[in-house]
């Protein structure tokens, strides 16, 4: 099993999702150049967070257009595994992977601080680990995290169980009150309907130890190990 | 005949002009006075501060590394490299850029010497928030930082932000990167051997910043000037690029030398790299990368555009390190090479337009200045604690104290700057200091930056060792050694006696407070002409400092973390209000002398607080300071909001004021909390260094509650505590 880390000019997580799979999961992983278009081997692969291409014209609006994006649409037709973290969400939107579209933080700040948020679908290859329902600590840090669909959409999402985590108290209360950034139904990460495309803006990357104050996030990345070990079983 | 008028345009006396003719025996050409203006301005050359600056110690119990643009200490084979830098007349002309380009500047200085940059600390100081262009502008600077820093993926992981009148007319923003290489990899700001090509790598040259170091930074501000046009533009999405692909190129082992085109861009450059190397230089202007059309020679060589650098390549591997610039999608040109001649030769198409030593050009001239003690200091240190009235509710001083916007709760701030990236945060901001750990190794580092410019108004000598010793207490409260120190030293007019005479005490404090903890000042940097038609700011020798955790497990924050811990008290309480906060915020006066300092007790201190903490018998530590005891206390309790705990102080045996023994702002105290079974090994600890101990309360309940004998002073419930600690300055900004 392997793990590839998209590295686009102005990604700026790679080296941590790196790091967490590498050196904490132990499993083997490798840098995805956004020029190469070669996921060969390669079972899950993860679009890190950062400002790729600077950001400058809307986030991930020219990161969807690299040569990379049309093999990443492919590997998931065959069934690979894609994580999109903050940023890598944000293309993954842009390039039309999954559904619906980011706003700017409701308070126009831009945000980096401790969350909650709420399992809400823990039946995905992504989050196996975590009970139903349970709440992970977990950090934002980003200028445009306000998920937005339009009514059909979130109708849908909710339908065939997309929604994956939502915004919530340290006790579970999911409300506007704990809601960092305006997300739609206080949305912070999504599923494709297929099920092997997770986008997500909190960084499981940056709470995968606990002397880093939280290792909430670490399951979602052992919950794809544990997945792809059964499958290959 | 170049009359006097271009010249002092562009800042050069007459005299340095007769030093120009003496050293080029000719008159020189536009582009030669544009070169000679810039290095010799005080911001290249240090023609002012260079005597003075001598004093710094550059060795210390660590062993220090001392480069052209930056400086560090070596660990485990690991240097560790940081510098500050101030970009305060940019970020007064235009906050968000001038902030924005302050941050992009320092992070180049990192890794132009082989370092990846790990960390920022920004320390910042503006007028107050009452007057809205304040406002604008530190909304602006905090928006600027976060706009680079976040995207240029490094995390901003603290420093300082203070309000005063003296910043009204001109702000101060000080930024500081800390960088991690090996050892092996580090490189110099030098060229040297013949035929090396010069390479000219990053964004391209255009006309912004023109001038900025030399008629920006070297002259104060006056009434309805017009600046902007002299700040520069900052790009984080190119210089992130720019680290990666220069962190690359170095690991070739192909770079002879590096160095950032900031301040006087290409001239620094050529002139500087030469310089050091002993070496000259052939440079084709032609070859530059250029964004704008009909640029002239001394366009090109004053030029400030940013994220730019020079690269001195080993002889015939120039296509490798274009290749690893090209793949990142940067400019990468040979612009020259090297030669033996020790002149700095600058061709427009093959015609010469400027040939200097490059000797003479980076050595700016040394002018001893004249200073004198300020007529209006022995009455400003007279207090008569018996005229202050003592307030009738400390409550009320408490509440208004953690509710200034020097003292309050800064993540309305901190939370808009991304301080996790690169996951090596172990003390997320809000603490006494940052502390980061170094992946593959046991160790951390801790970072922080301090200064308090009140009291070095007052005295700028003891001011500034207590900016060292301050800086040095917030160390170890995080459980780290005091390691090595960077200097941003903002002054106002070095010209004018009374200014040159507090930068001059302010120096030498550092210098006698670093050399009593055996500690370098690897690398700083030098701001005068901080003044504004409303006079000159507050003297603010700005003390970055970095401390290595032996164990980055032991890292220790400010908060409480159990009831019923016992609350210790390193250090003494003094009657001493001159100075204080709480004569500012209260009594509206700046008045006083700055607080005693004995840097014997100082470091007792630090010893009893690392050991006791190395040896794992210590829940939180943290410093008193702006404010004194009971805001300290206060900060104890309610800076972890998922976890307050509250405090009953019914020990504390003193004969004081009460309005000092709460607020008064003594030096070379720390506040421990610990289980009641390590109280007795502390006290031994304490005794073993002649440390003063005393047990004050303990932890408990949901109020702080502060006695003097029998007599309640404070009683506060932790949530109006909080209310005002941590919602101040968001209501302040956002009304």
């Amino acid at each position: 099993m392997k793990f590839g880390v998209v590295v686009f000019p102005g990604s700026n997580c790679d080296q941590d999702c790196f790091y967490v799979i590498k050196d904490v999961l132990k499993k083997p992983v490798r840098y995805i150049w956004h020029q190469d278009i070669d996921l060969d081997g390669l079972d899950c692969v993860i679009l890190p967070g950062g400002f790729s291409y600077g950001d400058y014209l809307r986030t991930g609006a020219i990161a969807r257009f690299s040569p990379l994006m049309k093999s990443i649409a492919g590997f998931t037709r065959k069934g690979g595994s894609v994580i999109g973290i903050c940023n890598g969400f944000q293309i993954l939107l842009e390039a039309g992977l999954l559904p619906g579209v980011m706003l700017r933080n409701r308070g126009l700040h831009f945000i980096c601080r401790y969350v909650y948020i709420k399992t809400e679908n823990n039946d995905t290859r992504f989050t196996g680990f975590y009970n139903a329902g349970q709440i992970l600590k977990i950090p934002i840090a980003h200028n445009e995290g306000n998920y937005y669909i339009d009514a059909s959409g979130l109708k849908e999402l909710r339908d065939n169980n997309q929604i994956v985590f939502r915004y919530c108290s340290d006790s579970g209360e999911v409300s506007e009150r704990f809601n960092p950034n305006g997300a739609l139904d206080n949305i912070a990460g999504i599923i494709n309907k297929k099920g092997n495309i997770l986008g997500m803006m909190p960084h499981p990357e940056r709470s995968s130890e606990k002397g880093l104050g939280s290792e909430d996030g670490y399951f979602i990345f052992k919950s794809v190990v544990n997945f792809l070990e059964k499958k290959r079983a | 005949m170049i009359k006097p008028d271009v010249y002092h345009s562009l800042g050069l006396s007459d005299k340095e002009y007769q030093d120009i003719l003496k050293i080029l025996r000719r008159q020189p050409s536009n582009t030669e006075l544009a070169m000679f203006s810039v290095e010799w301005s005080e911001h290249c050359g240090y023609p002012r501060s260079r005597r003075w600056l001598k004093l710094l110690p550059k060795t210390g119990k660590y062993k220090t590394l001392i480069g052209e643009d930056s400086g560090g200490i070596i660990i485990d084979g690991l240097a560790i490299i940081f510098k500050m830098e101030s970009h305060n007349h940019p970020s007064q002309v235009e906050p968000k850029q001038g902030a924005a380009t302050g941050v992009g500047g320092i992070i180049r200085d990192i890794f132009t010497a082989g370092a990846r940059p790990i960390a920022l600390l920004d320390s910042l100081r503006f007028g107050p928030l009452s007057q809205a262009y304040n406002k604008y502008l530190f909304t602006g600077v905090v928006d600027g930082i976060q706009f680079y820093g976040n995207c240029v993926g490094v995390p901003t992981v603290g420093g300082e932000i203070y309000f005063d009148q003296s910043y009204a007319g001109n702000c101060l923003v000080n930024a500081m990167c800390i960088g991690v290489a090996r050892k092996d990899k580090l490189v110099r700001a030098r060229a040297f051997g013949k035929g090396n090509p010069i390479m000219y790598v990053g964004s391209s040259t255009g006309r912004d910043g023109i001038g900025g170091c030399s008629i920006l930074a070297s002259h104060e501000f006056k009434a309805g000037e017009e600046k902007r046009p002299t700040v520069q533009i900052g790009d984080p999405f190119t210089e992130k690029c720019l680290i990666e692909a220069t962190l690359e190129a170095i690991n070739t082992g192909y770079v002879v030398g590096i160095k950032d085109m900031g301040a006087a861009g290409l001239t620094c450059c050529t002139s500087e790299m030469a310089s050091a190397g002993n070496s000259g230089m052939d440079i084709e202007l032609q070859a530059v990368p250029r964004r704008e059309e009909n640029m002239e020679p001394w366009e090109l060589m004053m030029s400030e555009s940013q994220e730019r650098m020079l690269i001195c390549v080993k002889k015939g591997k120039e296509e490798q390190i274009k290749k690893i610039f090209l793949k990142w999608g940067l400019n990468a040109s040979v612009i020259g090479k090297v030669t033996d001649s020790g002149l700095v030769t600058i061709r427009d198409n093959g015609k010469i337009v400027a040939q200097i030593k490059a000797h003479a050009l980076t050595k700016a001239p040394v002018y001893d200045m004249p200073y004198k003690k300020p007529g209006y200091l022995r009455k400003l240190n007279k207090l008569a604690l018996n005229k202050i009235p003592k307030p009738k509710d400390y409550n009320k001083v408490l509440l208004k104290l953690l509710a200034a916007p020097s003292i309050t709760n800064k993540a309305w701030v901190y939370e808009q700057y991304d301080h996790m990236v690169q996951t090596n945060t172990m003390l997320l901001p809000g603490s006494d200091a940052a502390v980061l750990r170094l992946k593959g190794t046991k160790k951390g580092v801790a970072a922080t930056a301090d200064c308090n410019s009140r009291y070095c108004f007052l005295n700028p000598y003891r001011g500034a060792q207590i900016a060292v010793a301050e800086a040095a207490r917030n160390l170890v409260c995080s459980g780290a050694h005091p390691a090595a120190v960077t200097d941003c030293l903002n002054f106002g007019n070095p010209e004018k006696p009374e200014s040159f005479w507090q930068f001059k005490n302010c120096l030498e404090g550092i210098a006698d407070a670093c050399k009593s903890f055996n500690i370098a000042v690897v690398s700083g940097n030098v701001s005068f002409y901080n003044e504004s038609p409303q006079g000159a700011i507050n003297p603010t020798p700005t003390i970055g400092m970095i401390g290595i955790l032996n164990d980055v497990n032991n890292a220790c924050s400010q908060n409480f973390k159990q009831e019923g811990d016992a609350i210790i008290l390193l250090g003494y309480c003094k009657e001493e209000l001159g100075a204080s906060d709480y004569l500012k915020e209260i009594h509206n006066l700046t008045k006083g002398n700055a607080p005693q300092l004995d840097l014997k007790l100082e470091q007792a201190v630090h010893k009893t607080a690392l050991e006791a903490i190395e040896r794992g018998l210590v829940n939180s530590a943290h410093d008193c300071s702006e404010g004194g005891l009971a805001v300290a206390l206060a900060e104890c309790c309610v800076s972890n909001k998922e976890k307050m705990i509250g405090a009953n102080i019914n020990r504390l045996n003193y004969d004081l004021r009460a309005d000092a023994l709460l607020f008064g702002e003594s030096q070379s105290r720390i506040i421990l909390s610990c289980s009641n079974d390590s109280v007795e090994k502390i006290r031994k600890i304490a005794k073993k260094f002649k440390t003063p101990f005393s047990v004050i309360g303990k932890t408990c309940g949901r109020v702080l509650r502060i006695l003097k004998a029998e007599e309640e002073l404070i009683y506060l419930s932790l949530e109006d505590l909080y209310e005002e600690y941590n919602g101040s300055l968001k209501k302040k900004i956002e009304g």
